[in-house]
């Protein structure tokens, strides 16, 4: 039997120990810098996203005709997916998770902090370089970068630096969590550390297959070698593409987890259900890019069939979270007088922004994850791949569920780091904020998820289609779809200035780091620190996905394909 | 452990997952609606040499039965504007001669990744008369919102 430990006598108190000095002292200055650049960086992220988003926006609605400083469509749209995609959400989960990790387990190792600032030195020169290359139209490829299609090689090599960038602070987060192990032996890690460390362990092995992929086309796209195999690539990087979504999800769910029972006076779910959650959003994630395949040439029907179980599966522990949310919700507000069938919701701090944020983030996945069970399924897929209803489908996930909830963290997260405090009137600036962001994104989700059920594609400019009336009867849609962006836009600016605010210029004073504790009497057991074995069996599962399509691509490979350049 | 409302939660999310499997596979090997999944591959600078691609076209194989053979590339379909008899079911070949394009025809459930050095195959069966609108649902470049066609039922 494993040994089961009693959270409550040892671990319990090591930690309320830690949390003590850490609400005295606040992080260390040198992480709280750490986090505060990660920070600061990802909203200047979503500040140029944002501006790319409503320049495509207003074209692809049929407001304007040409971009200014000779942008065109494409490109703009390349940018804002590569901002959001890539910069924004991996800066702001990096920057999140290292503070994570900072409080709960007593600070930063010198040398992580060493390793992470490297990694950080990595990321900027990676960015850098693939965004002058879109800028100058050398990339118009979008964040998928499809070969054959072929992008200046330099593109490809800030690929990698930004790759390279993400794993030392994966390495610098492993190498921290050890540490603590060895120095607190039979406990278990703290919680906001053990999603720090699922978080990881999937940023690393999800990004290895498209470095695969970037070191593979680098050659190809230098003329060194005269064709790539098409299929192949495409199947690295969804193998990558939707873990990367999956990771920023499993960030969010941390907040949900964690932080938002503390905030709404509550305790925590069941820590040991908890931690079967994570164990299972990493063990499942990598396997389930293969649904954005299922109307590709080349893979028997048996495999896609395969592969629908492979996707549905990561609804399993969605759903688990789903129950523990409401449930955790339902006993705080009955702790505080809360009565009737659904009359304790009255119960919840409405007006509290760290609240609100992430609340609405996470009703909206509730549409959200229906809508992602249902286009990963093979007939339904067919009728919605690459179409609007994906761009609908990732608006809701990211830019709702996601996004929202990363807004909560930064009224609290910013202050704990600038050792300052939210004041009445930002904590109003962002209730106003969130509900114009819900009302934004929900008429541009809702939109695109219509205007794709009748057909309109994705990633396509303006265009009449010849005076066609199918084409004519999404123009509605979009134009909702302009009236959302637009909405979005002025959303987008007052959650800078909140960010700028926290940053700069609130008052002075101590912030909580807000996290939950769990019910009294819960043990949990010790076999759920066994990253070892979850790690085999995520492999065991990525094989059994993965090696028969890529082998089949391999071995009965068409001849490969030359770069191109269509743009 | 765990309370009876936790069970019965469970129970449905599995439930969920297995019934839109058991759904999706009905309808895929039962009544034939798998995906497009053709595996024959093809040389993709020599789509214009190779059969049937060198000579792309309609061709009637039965009775209300066709066969269209259809080059994609930048920005066009070989060949364009088909036009066939109402309650037609048209065998659609296709292959790309450059970068990865996708062939969907709106309103209708024909949709497909089209990727140059593999045969993708998809059929459709029309049978309400009018001008269907047939476009590349993958980004392929510049000119990407100018790659569409239609196929004419009368």
């Amino acid at each position: 039997m494993e040994a089961i430990i009693n959270q409550q006598s040892t671990g319990g108190k090591a930690r309320a120990w830690v949390g003590k000095a850490n609400q005295a002292l606040g992080l260390h200055p040198e992480d709280a810098r750490f986090s505060r650049t990660y920070i600061a960086g990802a909203f200047i992220a979503l500040l140029l996203g944002g501006v790319f988003g409503l320049l495509q926006v207003l074209v692809r609605g049929g407001v304007i005709d040409s971009l200014p400083l000779g942008l065109n469509y494409y490109q703009v749209l390349t940018a804002h997916g590569v901002m959001m995609v890539v910069v924004f959400s991996t800066l702001f989960v990096i920057g999140y998770c290292y503070a994570g990790l900072s409080h709960t387990l007593g600070g930063l190792l010198p040398k992580v902090r060493t390793i992470a600032w490297i990694g950080f030195g990595l990321k900027v020169v990676g960015v850098a370089m693939a965004s002058v290359a879109i800028l100058s139209n050398d990339a118009t490829v979008m964040y998928t970068f499809y070969p054959p299609m072929a992008a200046v090689p330099y593109f490809y090599i800030g690929l990698v630096f930004a790759v390279l960038g993400i794993w030392m602070c994966a390495f610098g987060a492993f190498i921290n969590v050890a540490h603590w192990r060895k120095a607190h032996p039979g406990q278990r890690v703290p919680i906001l550390s053990f999603f720090a460390t699922g978080i990881f362990v999937l940023l690393f092995f999800g990004s290895l297959p498209v470095a695969v992929e970037v070191l593979t086309i680098i050659p190809w796209s230098l003329g060194w070698v005269d064709t790539i195999n098409v299929m192949v690539m495409r199947t690295l990087f969804w193998a990558f593409g939707h873990t990367l979504v999956n990771i920023w999800y499993l960030t969010a769910v941390s907040a949900w987890y964690v932080i938002v029972p503390r905030i709404i006076g509550g305790a925590r779910f069941n820590d040991t259900l908890t931690r079967i959650v994570i164990i299972m959003l990493v063990m499942m994630n990598i396997t389930g890019g293969f649904h954005h395949q299922i109307v590709d040439p080349g893979i028997s029907e048996s495999v896609k069939f395969m592969h629908v179980f492979m996707s549905l599966a990561i609804g399993f522990p969605s759903l688990m979270t789903a129950y523990a949310m409401f449930s955790v919700f339902e006993k705080a507000a009955r702790k505080q007088g809360g009565k009737g069938l659904i009359g304790w919701y009255k119960k919840m701090p409405w007006g509290d922004v760290r609240f609100l944020a992430p609340m609405i983030a996470m009703i909206a996945f509730i549409p959200a994850g229906a809508g992602g069970i249902v286009q990963s399924t093979n007939q339904l897929n067919q009728v919605v791949h690459n179409t609007l209803w994906i761009t609908g489908h990732f608006h809701l996930t990211l830019g709702m569920s996601v996004v929202m909830t990363f807004f909560g963290v930064s009224y609290w997260l910013i202050p704990h780091l600038t050792k300052r405090t939210l004041t009445k009137a930002i904590n109003k600036l962002g209730v106003i904020q969130t509900i114009l962001w819900t009302i934004g994104m929900s008429l541009m989700a809702v939109s695109m998820h219509v205007a794709g059920l009748y057909g309109a594609p994705r990633r396509t400019a303006f265009t009449e289609y010849g005076g066609s009336a199918t084409a004519a009867g999404w123009d509605p849609y979009l134009t909702l779809v302009v009236i959302g962006g637009s909405i979005l836009v002025v959303a987008g600016i007052l959650q800078l200035y909140a960010v700028f605010h926290l940053l700069f210029l609130a008052p002075k004073g101590e912030t909580e780091f807000p996290i939950a504790e769990t019910e009294p009497g819960e043990a949990t057991p010790y076999w759920t620190e066994r990253w070892g074995l979850w790690i085999i069996l995520m492999l065991i599962l990525v094989a059994m996905a993965y090696v028969i399509p890529l082998a089949e691509f391999i071995v009965n490979a068409p001849p490969g394909s030359p770069p191109f350049r269509t743009w | 452990m765990m309370t009876r409302v936790e069970k019965i939660w469970l129970t449905a999310s599995f439930g969920i997952i297995m019934g839109f499997m058991l759904i999706t596979g009905y309808q895929a090997f039962a009544q034939d609606m798998a995906m497009p999944s053709n595996k024959e591959t093809i040389d993709p600078q020599k789509v214009s040499q190779t059969a049937p691609f060198d000579k792309p076209g309609l061709t009637q194989i039965g009775d209300k039965e066709y066969e269209a053979v259809i080059a994609l590339e930048v920005f066009q379909f070989t060949p364009g504007d088909i036009t066939v008899p109402a309650g037609s079911t048209v065998h659609f070949v296709l292959t790309s001669k450059d970068v990865v394009h996708g062939f969907e025809i709106a309103e209708t459930n024909v949709n497909a990744m089209v990727m140059p050095g593999h045969i993708q195959k998809i059929a459709q069966k029309f049978d309400k008369p009018g001008e269907y609108l047939v476009l590349c649902n993958e980004y392929c470049g510049a000119g990407h919102d100018y790659m569409f066609t239609k196929i004419t039922v009368v």
